[in-house]
């Protein structure tokens, strides 16, 4: 019975706070635009019978005969998983230096990894557009040092929001890859350099393999999140980024097509099911590798 | 028929394989090692050992090229190996922890350490076959280090630390994870794959017991420096300080002083009231000199009656008896109140003991029986 009532909290909590919402978005999908409130039927109003009868799936149809949907969609993927790459190539470097740093320092790097989440997102977000901006500090201090004549354009572009977006997952890369890093022996470097590995060698033969699961599990914490980004790219990316999430917002506060809007989102889902699922199994192999 | 004996050591034409030369090592202010020379030959299978701490482990780090010694030399085949990296010497290393690597199968393992050199992928298979072979390891070549015991780990460590014929094969506390009784078989095998591979072993071990099984040589280490070398039964019954007699076995300790009897006789004034005890010693003692009389408690006799043909007889009283199956321990206190350790074998069914607590008995023991030592 214990083991019952332990097992029913989580499980009543995803029912409430994603099962449901879930099936009202996807309900909503499969209805039309409609001058009301709320802005679409038919609703459970017009009788049970005549609202399952009056769905259809023209949404979905849609979607896929404008291309600016999938060409979002596409965006989107190419965006988030250019952001991961990104994210690896900093974050390791960073997680090994704090795994290979003095006992005594690590609390404290690692203090400061999390440090920015103590802030609101947003709010850092907009920090960016202070430094990123035409006149922002980053400009101002390369054309201080003379390195440029004319301020580069940073804001606005894609390039802002791949710093964004690296910036913003930076913990999520670097936290799992560290706490891989960590765990992992000292002497098994040493043994492959007794074997004749060069320090490289080594690192690539032992230190990335063992720390892969680390790799994947981080990889997988910036790839999710950043694909439906929504605010990184409304703030920094400018018109010319395409990204579902902002087409999402778009569809949802200015054209309030919720519909359309929700067909957008169920798509969205069904794209992230398969990282998520991915995600799910790297981290059951890894548990029962270390059991 | 008689094998020719096995001690390089003693012949002076012989070139050492590994030549320690004043090596001193230290880490901040802390001196790991301390102006140490010491030679080990090829085929030997080399003990280090002495307690955590004493730089046994420094000194094979030293030989498997992670740490360099801050003065002095170290040869390998007459070559200075100061400096080298661990990747480029003739020598490897089998850690305590193992340090198998955990994504790669005992097979992958084994043939690390080939596919680093310019062998063939063919040679490589056969050599790691060979290897499978000469620890039992062929049926768990798949599996991965995880899926295998402590014993079949440490054999994988073995093998792998083996596959590439290095000159010399550094063994960090080898056996130390395991149980005692696979341990001992462990020993065994152990001595068996040094002495059909020719290599030269040095072993590392707190554990004397160990030491004196796979060794031909013992080094006792203490505080950075070595204390003795001698062959275990050269370190057991011809210990050179009361450290090494005492760290190795069980052994009685009787301090005085040491008046000359004759050639290489020596009477112990030990304790007021009872006669000097004798003893022979190739060590020279002046009149007056302070001793210290090491005996192994199975070289002391213990019995109800004095015993008359024995050089040394003490009366006590029985204080324990330590039963250990095969062995008895007594300890019996000694007028003077020091307790004396005596070892007798358990010929007799335990029913037909004849000495138990509170009896009073004699110890004896011959002239030579212990060792006479300055410190």
């Amino acid at each position: 019975m214990r083991r019952f009532f332990l097992i029913a909290v989580p499980y009543a909590w995803l029912l409430a706070l994603f099962l449901i919402p879930f099936i009202i978005v996807f309900k909503i999908s499969l209805s039309d635009l409609a001058l009301s409130i709320p802005p679409y039927s038919p609703t459970a109003k017009d009788g049970i019978w005549a609202m399952f009868a009056a769905f259809d799936l023209e949404n979905f149809t849609f979607l896929a005969s404008d291309d600016l949907y999938w060409k979002a969609y596409l965006s989107s993927l190419k965006i988030a998983l250019i952001s991961t790459v990104l994210a690896v190539l900093v974050g390791y470097p960073m997680a090994y230096g704090m795994a290979r740093a003095p006992e005594e320092w690590r609390p404290t790097l690692m203090m400061l990894v999390i440090l920015p989440f103590w802030t609101s997102f947003l709010i850092r977000v907009y920090a960016w557009v202070g430094i990123l901006s035409n006149e922002g500090l980053l400009n101002q201090f390369l054309l201080w040092l003379g390195i440029i004549d004319t301020p580069l354009t940073i804001m606005n572009t894609t390039t802002a929001v791949y710093i964004g977006i690296v910036y913003t997952y930076l913990p999520f890369m670097i936290l799992p890859i560290y706490a891989a890093l960590d765990r992992l022996d000292e002497s098994l470097i040493e043994a492959a350099e007794d074997l004749g590995c060069s320090r490289l060698k080594a690192f690539w033969l032992v230190t990335i393999p063992l720390s892969r699961n680390g790799i994947i599990a981080g990889c997988f914490l910036v790839f999710i999140p950043a694909l439906g980004e929504f605010v990184i790219p409304s703030l920094l990316g400018g018109s010319g980024t395409l990204m579902i999430g902002k087409v999402l917002f778009e569809e949802f506060f200015n054209n309030r097509d919720w519909p359309v809007a929700s067909a957008v989102a169920v798509i969205l889902l069904l794209i992230l099911i398969v990282p998520i699922v991915l995600f799910q199994r790297n981290q059951q192999r890894q548990a029962e590798v270390e059991s | 028929m008689s094998q020719p004996v096995f001690a390089p050591w003693d012949d002076p034409n012989e070139k050492p394989l590994i030549r320690f030369e004043n090596v001193t090592k230290r880490f901040g202010d802390f001196v790991a090692i301390d102006d140490l020379s010491l030679s080990i030959y090829e085929s030997e299978f080399f003990a280090l050992l002495g307690p955590s701490g004493c730089g046994k482990t420094t000194m094979m780090r030293m030989l498997a090229g992670f740490e360099n010694p801050s003065a002095g030399k170290i040869e390998l085949a007459g070559k200075n190996i100061a400096g080298i990296p661990p990747n480029k010497r003739a020598v490897n290393m089998m850690f305590q922890s193992y340090a198998l690597f955990p994504h790669l199968s005992v097979w992958e393992n084994i043939a690390f350490g080939l596919k680093r050199g310019d062998m063939s992928k063919a040679d490589i298979a056969a050599r790691v076959e060979e290897m499978l072979k000469l620890t039992r390891l062929t049926k768990f070549a798949k599996r991965k280090p995880h899926q295998i015991s402590g014993g079949q780990r440490q054999r994988v460590a073995l093998a792998r630390s083996l596959a590439k014929a290095p000159k010399l094969l550094l063994l960090d506390e080898p056996l130390g994870a395991l149980d005692k009784k696979l341990r001992q078989d462990t020993q065994f095998e152990l001595m068996d794959i040094q002495e059909s591979t020719g290599t030269t072993f040095v072993i590392v071990t707190h554990d004397q017991e160990e030491a004196m099984t796979v060794a031909s040589r013992v080094a006792v280490m203490d505080e950075g420096q070595i204390i003795q070398v001698a062959t275990p039964g050269g370190i057991y019954e011809a210990p050179n300080s009361v450290y090494v007699a005492d760290f190795i076995g069980d052994v009685n300790i009787i301090s005085g002083t040491v008046k000359p009897a004759g050639e290489n006789m020596y009477h112990l004034d030990w304790v007021a009231n009872e006669a000097p005890l004798l003893a022979a010693s190739e060590r020279p003692f002046s009149d007056g000199q302070e001793a210290h009389l090491a005996i192994r408690p199975e070289k002391i006799a213990i019995s109800t009656e004095k015993p008359t043909e024995m050089k040394n007889a003490v009366q006590g009283t029985v204080l324990d008896i330590a039963y250990l199956g095969n062995l008895s321990t007594y300890h019996v206190q000694l007028a003077g109140g020091q307790v004396i350790k005596a070892q007798t074998a358990n010929t007799r069914r335990l029913s037909r003991r004849t000495i138990t607590w509170e009896d009073k008995v004699w110890i004896s023991w011959s002239a030579t029986a212990g060792v006479l030592l300055e410190r």
